[in-house]
């Protein structure tokens, strides 16, 4: 068995008092205090989050935007530098190889942000797609450390220690500079459904950071969130989840990001069949669920309609924002009408749930909205 | 800060004996281990519970944990507060967040169960 990999910020966790898991091969904090304390914590304040586990991939040389492009089924051509993309990134099936951002620094040079537990499988695909394009690759997930600070008061924390302007940082964007005398790379991204930003530092100064950010933000009562919230504040932003809303089996128009799909470009890996899908009607949808008897629908707990087999469960929770049972299921396309009720099987009952619109949650005064794509909250409240 | 009237099993559950009603309750070490309680679902009263086995669940928001009858019997009192406030299993594990009484059948089962004294050298060898 591998040893579990640890952060860089291992030894603070620990002086936290959290309680760490494994996940996706790495020992990670799941909650310090409690989950819905966590939660809460970031709806209405901010929170700081070690991240340091996400992968990143540097992507360089002349045919570096042509590479992406073919790569990923959102459109990089038309990104300006200093911008982020996300992106489903696709096997030819059409089914999902990893969720990502794609961080444009010119049409030479990107960085590529993977999922922790994907970037081993995502490096080894992307590698194997450069054969014929001229472009350097590199794995670079040892040398950043990764911070998120989020939530609504993430950016007057921040501010505190840093000559950036922060508020001239966009919705998916990204810039250099110093954060209590530290150099990092900022951008405005999250994953959580509030404001905040993403540090990305290198792991020598990330526990100096850590430490400043949550000394700085003491007043307010910035405190450390664990995996746990990440995961009930994510899904009631209806933000997907690899191995949950998005697989190999899961194109990205059943996972509901068509908007993230440019069929009009040239070529991208998966764009004959998702085309094909397009045209032909996608099989499955993803909706929301509100649970209507008791119980808490989960993860691949099959679906059902009149005792037929209709899907399964994608992501399901505690609503701690929202305070009831939600859900987030994959269907036959031809079932997922608002307000039909279906049956969830939880250890072989049935317990009714109805089709609700899947964006449970979305923040108020929004003032930055969409410009390149990401996976904003109007968009995906158009889909469901 | 566990009761020392108690009789617990390895899964971190508890058993309250008063004549021939068993009250059935989780260890404040379980609901520490699951977190937030969100979720429970307690047998209806008249319902027959076996010993060692499943008579409902007690979910966090992570983990959905099942809970197993210490003894064999019919159940006697729900309590109907926890599955409507779940987090009493958190704030009282042992007082408001007991789960179901059972009137047992057989008390052999129980003789099988730890002292407080035994449960806390479990608890104690648990962390090492």
């Amino acid at each position: 068995m591998n040893e579990l990999k640890r952060t860089p910020l291992y030894e603070e966790h620990l002086a936290h008092k959290a309680k760490l898991i494994d996940f996706g091969g790495w020992e990670m904090p799941v909650q310090y205090v409690g989950v819905i304390d966590e939660h809460h914590a970031v709806r209405t304040k901010a929170g700081l989050f070690d991240v340091s586990h996400m992968g990143e991939i540097e992507v360089r040389g002349q045919d570096a935007l042509e590479f992406i492009q073919m790569l990923i089924t959102n459109d990089v051509s038309k990104l300006e530098d200093g911008r982020i993309l996300y992106s489903p990134m696709c096997y030819p099936s059409g089914g999902i190889v990893d969720d990502l951002l794609v961080y444009r620094y010119n049409s030479q040079h990107f960085l590529i942000v993977v999922n922790a537990s994907n970037t081993d499988k995502d490096y080894a695909w992307i590698l194997k797609q450069a054969d014929s394009f001229n472009v350097n690759l590199e794995n670079v997930s040892d040398q950043y450390a990764q911070l998120a600070l989020q939530g609504p008061l993430a950016e007057t924390v921040l501010q505190r220690i840093t000559e950036l302007n922060l508020s001239q940082i966009k919705y998916y964007s990204f810039t250099h500079g110093n954060i209590d005398g530290i150099s990092c790379l900022v951008s405005r991204t999250g994953y959580t459904g509030e404001d905040g930003f993403e540090i990305y530092v290198t792991p020598e100064h990330s526990r100096q950071l850590w430490r400043k950010i949550l000394e700085v933000g003491a007043l307010e009562g910035v405190q450390p969130i664990g995996l746990g919230a990440r995961d009930t504040l994510r899904f009631e932003a209806r933000l997907p989840l690899y191995g949950n809303e998005l697989g190999a089996e899961i194109s990205p128009l059943e996972a509901g990001l068509g908007i993230f799909v440019k069929l009009d470009k040239v070529n991208f890996i998966g764009k004959e069949v998702i085309l094909a899908q397009k045209e032909q009607g996608v099989p499955r949808k993803l909706v929301g669920l509100e649970m209507i008897d008791r119980g808490i629908a989960r993860s691949h707990y099959p679906l059902q309609k009149d005792g037929q087999e209709i899907g399964f469960v994608t992501s399901g929770s505690f609503s701690p924002t929202l305070n009831k049972n939600i859900a987030l299921g994959l269907i036959k396309a031809d079932l997922a009408i608002q307000g039909q009720i279906l049956d969830v099987m939880i250890r072989g009952k049935a317990v009714k749930a109805r089709i609700v619109p899947s964006l449970f949650y979305k923040r108020e005064n929004q003032t930055k909205p969409k410009e390149s794509g990401v996976v904003s909250d109007k968009v995906l409240s158009s889909i469901a | 800060m566990n009761p020392v009237d108690l009789k617990y099993n390895k899964e971190h559950e508890y058993a309250k004996v008063e004549g021939n009603i068993i009250t059935f309750g989780i260890t404040d070490h379980a609901q520490k281990s699951l977190g937030d309680v969100v979720f429970v679902e307690l047998p209806d009263v008249g319902a027959t519970v076996t010993a060692g086995k499943s008579y409902g669940t007690v979910e966090s928001v992570k983990a959905v944990s099942d809970i197993s009858a210490s003894v064999s019997g019919k159940v006697v009192e729900v309590n109907t507060s926890v599955m409507d406030t779940p987090d009493l299993l958190n704030s009282d594990p042992y007082g408001e967040g007991w789960l179901i009484k059972v009137e047992a059948e057989d008390f052999a089962p129980l003789e099988s169960m730890m002292s407080v004294e035994e449960y806390e050298t479990l608890l104690a060898q648990e962390e090492h």
